[in-house]
């Protein structure tokens, strides 16, 4: 074994005992710092607000600025509500940046999420905002152990089970720190009192034989899976299966995505709104929808001591429109925000124009029939691999479907992405179904059609979300929260949590609560 | 068109994209830069796109006169877009920089050299990007 290899090892085994304190700790735990509905008590007298955008942060403004007695008006970009918040089926078009034209063929019930396609449990504004519309959920699954790891250069290119690495890796740390201890090696760092329960721990962890060994038996075969599994009647004894060698298994490097169902944003229990993310805008456009002026494409966002001005052109009629409103809550992608002309002060436009925005693509593939299902036995879940297109996720929805269904096959991020996005549609879906097929080889044989979203491309938002570095953050992020004479701004892009539908939750809830407060002041 | 046979039995036509790295960009030449990682956006004609915003198109872009321009945006970025700083090479850069000085109706031969990348590359003033 290399040295570096033993240091990554030793890197992810210290960061797994480090999640196992946090877990120890749960009560103290962070939870998002919503804390219930809010109130905007007191009488605003008539105030206006003209909303930029209908994406769920402009949405949850609207929602709660009316109901606090706010006259509220809402401009959008799109011929529909929710943003980002946005599905697609069959039967939708969709026309690109570059004029690529994609009319979606998915069957009856099947569909793709291009944007956020799963929410976790903590995130509970957006959570209880759902419960409060009426958004029926239902669990979506961030790890699934029957699922894949997959690396072109590991194991001549064969996925391997997340079940399987997940054992084997645990069991090669922990055999590994089990003959470091007995070995006197840990001395330094272990008392003699803690040895035992440390061994027993790691014979716990690891699924270790009574001589803190990880080998073929039944300790092992619990964890990662027989060869033959137990039966009944006469052919019932199980034959265990054998671990993949330690070294194969390390320098493999599919231990990477074992860490990813680990983090706090995808740790158990996730959910999806029954039949697509959109559902979470149909039901706030049920309660704000006719606050919503759509085709709107705002030019320019100009204020003065009577209010803000706001010009638009209507995309439909092609003529220009003018909106007025005693304040602005501007939720607009800073993407195509850092291009409108606005009327406010030097720190709040140079923090407008501080943010790059990322490249990303998801790719829905729909296939004659449900193969990872009956062939492979992938309920839900994702395969991750280290080809272009990230991973493969599998629907967490109609199992057992005798029809067709739909795969995310691609979830692309950086350079792959840039690569992704700079081909058509067409050339995108068919690089998804080369890639894939490396993984899936039922992939030619089964493909239908598909929808390729490239987020540059994307005419309202010209990239998937902002992404800030650290230092941006310190030298920009306040002043693109604060409010600007009568403007101020909301979205993923105003939060510590990019790229989530929560960020925007929580940043338009905070933006709003400071506006509310100005007016009562003023 | 070209057609690449992959190992899959599923036939993709040929394009710039060589998918090298998750890292860098490992496409050579400033066609191939270009039609890989601009056209993105800028889209492979180079005229850009309008949406909500717009991408500048390039044709005919007087902006491209001299080469320091582009080299900055395409390394630090600039509003919305990304900076390639840390996944295209002083060599990609001039060689993209080159590209469109000279396509889409550029006439401005004066491509930079690798050289004249890093030295722009080693005067970075702003920390945030």
């Amino acid at each position: 074994m290399r040295r570096r290899d033993l240091l990554s090892l030793i890197g992810a085994a210290a960061g797994s005992s480090a999640l196992l304190l946090a877990m120890t700790n749960l009560g103290h735990a962070q939870e998002s710092d919503y804390a219930g509905p809010i109130t905007l008590s007191g009488d605003p007298k008539g105030a206006s607000v003209l909303i930029l955008g209908a994406g769920l942060a402009g949405m949850v403004a609207a929602l709660e600025l009316r109901k606090a007695g706010y006259r509220v008006q809402v401009l959008e970009y799109n011929g529909r509500v929710g943003g980002r918040t946005w599905t697609i089926r069959g039967g939708d078009r969709f026309t690109e940046l570059g004029g690529a034209r994609q009319d979606c063929g998915f069957d009856q019930g099947l569909y793709l999420n291009p944007g956020p396609w799963r929410i976790p449990y903590h995130h509970r504004a957006l959570l209880d905002y759902c419960k409060r519309l009426g958004v029926a959920m239902e669990p979506f699954i961030q790890v699934n152990a029957n699922a894949y790891l997959h690396s072109k250069d590991a194991f001549g290119g064969q996925p391997q089970r997340y079940r399987t690495v997940q054992a084997d890796f645990g069991g090669a740390v922990s055999e590994m720190l089990a003959k470091a201890v007995n070995a006197d090696k840990l001395n330094a760092l272990v008392s003699k009192e803690d040895t035992e329960v440390l061994l027993a721990a790691l014979q716990d962890w690891g699924a270790l034989d009574d001589s803190y060994a990880y080998k073929p038996g039944p300790y092992a075969s619990e964890r990662r899976g027989w060869r033959k599994p137990p039966g009944g009647g006469l052919s019932a004894e199980p034959i265990d299966s054998t671990p993949l060698r330690p070294a194969d298994m390390l320098h493999s490097h599919l231990w990477r995505r074992l860490s990813a169902g680990l983090d706090y944003d995808y740790q158990t229990t996730l959910f999806q709104p029954v039949g697509g993310m959109d559902m979470i805008a149909k039901a706030f456009a049920r309660e704000v929808g006719d606050l919503v002026r759509m085709n709107a494409r705002v030019t320019t966002v100009a204020q003065d001591e009577g209010g803000v001005h706001v010009t638009w052109e209507d995309t439909a009629s092609k003529t220009t429109q003018q909106s007025h409103a005693d304040w602005c809550l501007c939720t607009i992608p800073l993407s195509v925000l850092s291009q409108i002309e606005m009327s406010v002060g030097a720190p709040m436009a140079a923090a407008i124009a501080a943010v790059p925005y990322s490249a990303s693509v998801k790719i829905g593939l729909q296939f004659h029939r449900r193969f990872w299902e009956t062939d492979e036995a992938i309920y839900g879940g994702i395969s991750y691999t280290d080809l272009p297109i990230n991973m493969i996720g599998y629907p967490a929805t109609g199992y057992f479907g005798s029809g067709k269904g739909v795969l995310l096959g691609a979830y692309a991020f950086g350079t792959y992405a840039f690569e992704l996005e700079s081909l058509s549609p067409a050339e995108r879906i068919g690089r998804a179904l080369a890639f894939g097929a490396q993984i899936h080889p039922q992939y030619p044989a089964e493909f239908d059609n598909g929808m390729a979203v490239a987020w540059h491309r994307v005419p309202s938002n010209l990239g998937c979300y902002g992404q800030w570095t650290d230092a941006a953050r310190s030298s920009h992020y306040r002043d693109l929260c604060a409010i600007d004479g009568r403007i101020l701004l909301a979205g993923e892009h105003a939060s510590y949590i990019p790229a989530w539908q929560e960020g925007a939750v929580l940043s338009s809830l905070d933006a709003i609560t400071r506006l509310h407060e100005r007016v009562m002041k003023s | 068109m070209v057609i690449i046979a992959t190992p899959s039995g599923i036939d993709t036509p040929a394009t710039a994209q060589t998918f090298g790295s998750p890292t860098h960009f490992t496409e050579q030449g400033g066609a191939a830069v270009y039609g890989s990682v601009c056209a993105a956006c800028h889209m492979p004609d180079g005229r850009g796109a309008e949406g909500a915003g717009r991408y500048p198109s390039l044709a005919h872009n007087i902006r491209l006169q001299e080469p320091g321009y582009p080299i900055a945006t395409i390394m630090w970025g600039q509003g919305a877009m990304p900076p390639f700083a840390r996944t295209l090479s002083d060599q990609q850069i001039a060689d993209v920089v080159g590209y469109v000085q000279t396509h889409f109706g550029n006439a401005y031969p004066q491509a930079p050299t690798p050289a004249d990348v890093k030295t722009a590359r080693l005067s970075k003033t702003d920390q945030t990007r």
